[in-house]
């Protein structure tokens, strides 16, 4: 996992950058199913993986990005991320070395070992979403709609000439507007030159075609 | 009785047995699906003649049943030709990934009563995640080709898979909420339970006639997560050739090949799991058994193929509206309508 994450920042190319990505998360996956949070780690390949990441390789794959320009601001801007790094890194262990710190005195901590108790995570983990933690989780979940009504919002734009179709009228469509039947007399030796008077009064009827 | 058999060659592999023995199954399981690929091409291709009313491949061997062995054969000693710029390593790894997912779900299929690879509590959830793996198939094999076709042909599959898995995803959720649980097996517990299975009719109560729309949703969903006719617009001979598969020849478009045609039988599989009542025998009197689940599965691609027969493509716009605008809404309606008929008295999941 490491390999790949770092493989991610240094892949000269950015198609083989995100694919790294996705091993980094299929890793991380592969890391909570060993600690037995299975639902997690399928939930992680099946929105990271599965929609957000295919949508980023889509992004990717559209761009022409200028290899060489990116690399100038390397050293400039190298501060300020390894300051953003180290704080993420420091919170890392702040978390993960929580029994030294007393965060194991959240409910999440506490139901665990009931999660673990009773085999189905996925049960344990909705009963905790939707009864201790419920607000965040509804608070969470509007934020999220907010976010996506607003990027929708943001780039929606109704252009002029767009040809969109009313499937609507597509399907409320008639016979009668789209053709009109011409009724003819049947030809013969002695009527053809009437027939050409009847074209004639068809097209006519028409608005006149070109000849 | 099998325990015993094994005994002996549990004691003279020791500690590598669970390995050796995973692996025995996995072939087991492997080698039916393989060969089950080769002729659902033959029988497509025959199906396909008959509604025709031609007659189909017929020359290889007696009424052409060696005819998958020949194209096979044919597909081996081909050349596998690299493009001059692609990306080499992603060129290999684009159908490896798409035929990986195709066959790594199966693991958690259950055949029969306890006759399955992995009895995981997460099973749909693990067919979803792994099922949503399959585009990156398309997607590599469709940029390492370095071809403007190859290209907008992925483009084209993948976003129709992705929204198709959305509502089939959403579909599963009806299923889910009626049975209580993400393994697949007590998924077909739940089918087995119910006013008509007590009757003898137990056709009647599985999950397709009370989750009737969804069942129609994840069926049709199905098809064009499959990329199959009518929503085949990833091919398109006077457009863009064949897709993401333009520049693969030999072994590696077999592979893609094998992958669409696994995933044809999967997609069956799981209609039958989620909807048809797995190995459930239909009428009381009859055991339940996999040759239940076999006839259900054949039903299953028999329709693909009848439906590849009988309709007109749909137009890409109208692929996505119907995904979107159609199915989605309709799959989040019917949960809400499942949750309520479930809380109310007349639920018949108690």
């Amino acid at each position: 996992m490491l390999f790949s994450a770092l493989r991610v920042i240094t892949a000269s190319n950015p198609v083989h950058a995100v694919l790294f990505l996705v091993l980094a998360f299929f890793n991380a996956a592969g890391l909570w199913l060993l600690l037995q949070a299975e639902f997690l780690a399928i939930a992680l390949i099946m929105v990271y993986v599965g929609a957000v990441m295919v949508l980023f390789l889509f992004v990717v794959m559209m761009l022409d990005i200028n290899i060489e320009r990116i690399r100038q601001g390397f050293w400039r801007h190298l501060p300020l991320g390894a300051t953003v790094g180290g704080i993420m890194v420091i919170e890392m262990t702040t978390v993960l070395t929580g029994m030294y710190f007393g965060l194991d005195n959240f409910p999440a901590q506490l139901a665990d070992a009931a999660a673990t108790a009773e085999g189905s995570n996925t049960k344990a983990l909705a009963r905790i979403l939707f009864t201790d933690y419920v607000y965040p989780f509804e608070l969470a979940s509007v934020i999220l709609l907010v976010a996506i009504i607003a990027a929708v919002m943001l780039t929606l734009r109704e252009r002029k000439d767009t040809k969109g179709m009313r499937p609507a009228d597509q399907i409320a469509i008639k016979r009668s507007d789209r053709v009109r039947l011409v009724k003819m007399a049947s030809v013969t030796e002695s009527n053809a030159s009437s027939l050409t008077d009847t074209l004639d009064a068809a097209t006519d009827a028409k608005g006149g075609a070109p000849q | 009785m099998m325990s015993a058999l094994l005994a002996p060659i549990q004691e003279l592999l020791g500690p590598v047995f669970p390995l050796v023995w995973t692996l025995f199954k996995i072939v087991l399981i492997l080698v039916p699906i393989l060969l089950s690929v080769a002729y659902l091409t033959f029988w497509e291709r025959k199906i396909l003649g008959w509604m025709h009313v031609r007659i189909g491949p017929n020359r290889v061997g007696p009424w052409g049943l060696l005819q998958p062995m020949a194209d096979g054969l044919k597909l081996f000693f081909k050349e596998v030709i690299f493009p001059t710029v692609a990306d080499k390593k992603l060129f290999i790894v684009g159908p490896v990934m798409a035929i990986a997912p195709a066959l790594a779900m199966w693991a958690v299929i259950p055949f029969s009563e306890g006759l399955v690879l992995a009895d995981i509590d997460a099973g749909v959830l693990y067919l979803l995640a792994i099922g949503s793996v399959g585009v990156y198939g398309i997607i590599i094999a469709g940029w390492a080709s370095n071809s403007k076709y190859a290209f907008l042909g992925a483009m084209r599959s993948s976003a129709q898979m992705i929204s198709y898995e959305v509502a089939m995803g959403l579909a599963l959720i009806s299923v889910l909420m009626v049975s209580g649980s993400l393994n697949l097996t007590e998924i077909v517990h739940g089918q087995a339970k119910g006013y008509f299975a007590a009757q003898g009719a137990g056709f009647l109560s599985w999950n397709w006639l009370p989750l009737l729309p969804v069942f129609a949703v994840y069926l049709i969903s199905g098809v064009a997560e499959l990329n199959r006719a009518p929503f085949d617009v990833v091919e398109g001979e006077s457009e863009i050739v064949a897709g993401h598969m333009v520049e693969y020849s030999g072994m590696s478009f077999a592979m893609f090949f094998l992958a669409e045609y696994a995933n044809m039988i999967l997609v069956s599989a799981m209609v039958a799991i989620f909807f048809l009542g797995g190995w459930l025998s239909p009428v009381g009197f009859l055991p339940d058994g996999l040759f239940w689940l076999a006839a259900k599965i054949s039903a299953g691609l028999f329709f693909f193929l009848w439906i590849r027969a009988t309709f007109p493509r749909y137009r890409y716009d109208q692929i996505m509206r119907l995904g979107w605008k159609v199915f989605v809404p309709l799959t989040l309606l019917w949960i809400l309508v499942v949750g309520i008929w479930m809380m109310s008295p007349l639920s018949l999941w108690k």
